[in-house]
């Protein structure tokens, strides 16, 4: 079996699925919704990096930039990350857990 | 190069300037947060006029990834003043809470150097690098206070949904990145222009447009806003509600009559849905809400609301409607905020409606100028308000989209409700408590966004000049 262009966007699909999935179904701990941000961001690469290669050069088409754009991505996922530890340290700080279930001082 | 450093110039400032006052805040220490604040605020008024010294240059630079135009200049003029605004409406709350940090300057900094960006995005790479450099700014800045579970949890829930939103986005960008070729905003034009509309550019442009909705707090993407609003120190909640929305709505225009011009039909029906949705639950979610910055939260969804009804038309008179609607929002959601931050008590800072009662005998001033900003927002004739929503349902009913005008016009009544009892609380409640006075800086800012909103004083000059600036950024994007 060769493995085309449409088996890289269904694994995406489906990571990108977990993650989003994950974000709303788990109850449990803060940590698991970021690394399900990580696969969200993980399968957008994959998107990427998938089509770009797949991608014929043409006076309109540029097989480059997905690269490029996934480049980008990884770099600004390490920011956010940092970011989103930081915060979840100080709420740590504050409230000495972090279930999901907790966060419940507002409620929308 | 040096055309693109000529059109970079304004966001190059910003970023040396804050990268300059982080160093000096670093090694300086806590007591120079004051020099900070008002070093921060002159450079944000130098950036937001700057394109208009430098005589308006247009053109694109680096390679295509920005462009600078009329749209741009109006918007960077926007946002640079109502940035300085929030700035030096935070000083007296973080003055009076030990929270006085010079990084808040370099975040606001940071922040708006992010929105520029957004604001002359050309291609899905800067949209995206706009948007996080905002984000990641926008994140701390709610959990600025950090010894405050509620600030913290706010931030909190402002990260996680910000992030999701931002991967909806990507996944958006990567599906029309791979259906059309092209990251750059003409070549998805070109491309849509010839393929028509392919399930994939749809999908695409339904996840960037769910992401970008996240980023402006419309239904169903609202889920963190009361929260963030309520938790967020006020100056910030302040700042949230003004200058991130206007970025976020102008990005939104630029997407839509940009890339996906040959589209329209399909990305009105989203817009429409959303718009709806945004009314709906912005109207009927501030009817229960007690404090004043909670009612604020849903004000503002429900006013987002009100700004995509323009942008359904997807017509020059719909930009400029948006424009018109959202910069009279930015003003008022200013003088608000101003006036919300002078509510405090010998123990501190109240926020409930009900702290409000009795306004009317224990401090008149105050009492009427939240009467001219509710008016406003609910669009009663006399105020700016009016003409605000008047500019921005005209084009959806020349469009024909007469079903959205109506319950535009349906959910504005409902939401003039909550914004009498307000007043009402203000001026025919028995009085709680008396507020200590204000320090003059709130002061003036209630008080110069009041005199914005009261069409009369400008009629003549002032409001013909706006009218033209943002009939020329209107007119270029198309």
């Amino acid at each position: 079996m060769i493995i085309g262009l449409s088996h890289y966007l269904i694994v995406a699909a489906l990571l990108f699925t977990i993650g989003v999935f994950g974000i709303f179904v788990n109850r449990k701990n803060v940590i698991i919704i970021l690394m399900c941000i990580e696969l969200i961001l993980l399968a957008v690469n994959i998107n990427f990096v998938a089509f770009s290669t797949h991608m014929v050069e043409t006076a309109t088409s540029n097989p480059m930039a997905g690269q490029i754009f996934a480049l980008f991505i990884l770099t600004v996922a390490a920011a956010e990350a940092a970011v989103g530890l930081a915060i979840l340290v100080v709420y740590f700080r504050n409230r000495g857990n972090i279930a999901v279930e907790n966060i419940d001082l507002m409620k929308g | 190069m040096l055309q693109t450093l000529s059109l970079f110039a304004p966001e190059l400032l910003l970023a040396v300037s804050a990268s300059l006052l982080l160093g000096f805040g670093f090694w300086g220490g806590k007591d120079r947060s004051g020099f900070a604040r008002y070093y921060a605020i002159a450079m944000l008024v130098v950036f937001s006029l700057s394109s208009f010294v430098l005589g308006r240059p247009e053109g694109t630079a680096f390679e295509g990834a920005l462009i600078v135009d009329g749209f741009s200049h109006y918007v960077k003029l926007i946002l640079g003043l109502s940035a300085a605004a929030a700035l030096l409406f935070s000083k007296s709350y973080f003055e009076s809470e030990k929270l006085e940090r010079y990084e808040y300057s370099v975040l606001t900094l940071y922040c708006v150097l992010g929105m520029s960006i957004m604001a002359s995005a050309n291609t899905l790479l800067s949209l995206y690098i706009g948007i996080e450099m905002q984000s990641l700014a926008l994140y701390v800045m709610a959990a600025f206070n950090r010894d405050s579970l509620r600030a913290s949890e706010a931030g909190l829930k402002y990260f996680v949904l910000g992030a999701l939103s931002s991967g909806l986005l990507l996944y958006g960008a990567s599906l029309i990145y791979g259906f059309t070729g092209s990251i750059e905003f003409s070549g998805i034009a070109n491309a849509v222009n010839d393929s028509g509309t392919t399930p994939g550019i749809i999908a695409g442009m339904v996840f960037l447009l769910c992401g970008l909705a996240f980023k402006i707090s419309a239904a169903p993407f609202h889920m963190w806003t009361p929260d963030v609003y309520e938790g967020a120190p006020t100056p910030v909640t302040g700042f949230f509600s003004a200058a991130p929305k206007f970025a976020a709505m102008a990005l939104i225009a630029r997407v839509l009559v940009g890339p996906f011009e040959g589209i329209t039909e399909s990305w009105q029906q989203v817009i429409i849905v959303i718009s709806v949705l945004s009314m709906v639950v912005g109207a009927l979610g501030a009817l229960q809400q007690t404090n004043i910055k909670r009612l604020m939260a849903y004000s503002s969804i429900a006013n987002m609301g009100y700004a995509l009804v323009p942008l359904a038309a997807g017509t020059v008179a719909g930009v400029q409607g948006m424009l018109v609607f959202m910069s009279i929002y930015v003003i008022s959601v200013i003088g608000i905020f101003a006036l919300i931050l002078q509510m405090r008590i010998r123990n501190g800072m109240v926020e409930q409606i009900s702290d409000l009662a009795g306004l009317s005998t224990s401090n008149r001033g105050m009492a009427i100028l939240m009467t001219m900003f509710m008016f406003s927002l609910m669009g009663i004739p006399p105020l700016l308000g009016f003409f605000g929503k008047l500019f921005a349902f005209l084009p959806a009913a020349d469009a024909g989209l007469m079903p959205l005008v109506v319950i535009a016009l349906v959910a504005s009544v409902i939401g003039a409700f909550y914004y009498l009892r307000v007043i009402k609380t203000m001026w025919f409640d028995e009085e709680r408590h008396e507020f200590v006075e204000a320090p003059q800086s709130l002061r003036y800012i209630s008080l110069v966004s009041a005199l914005l909103i009261l069409p009369i004083l400008l009629l003549p000059g002032i409001s013909t000049g706006a009218q033209g600036l943002i009939t020329l950024a209107a007119e270029s994007l198309f």
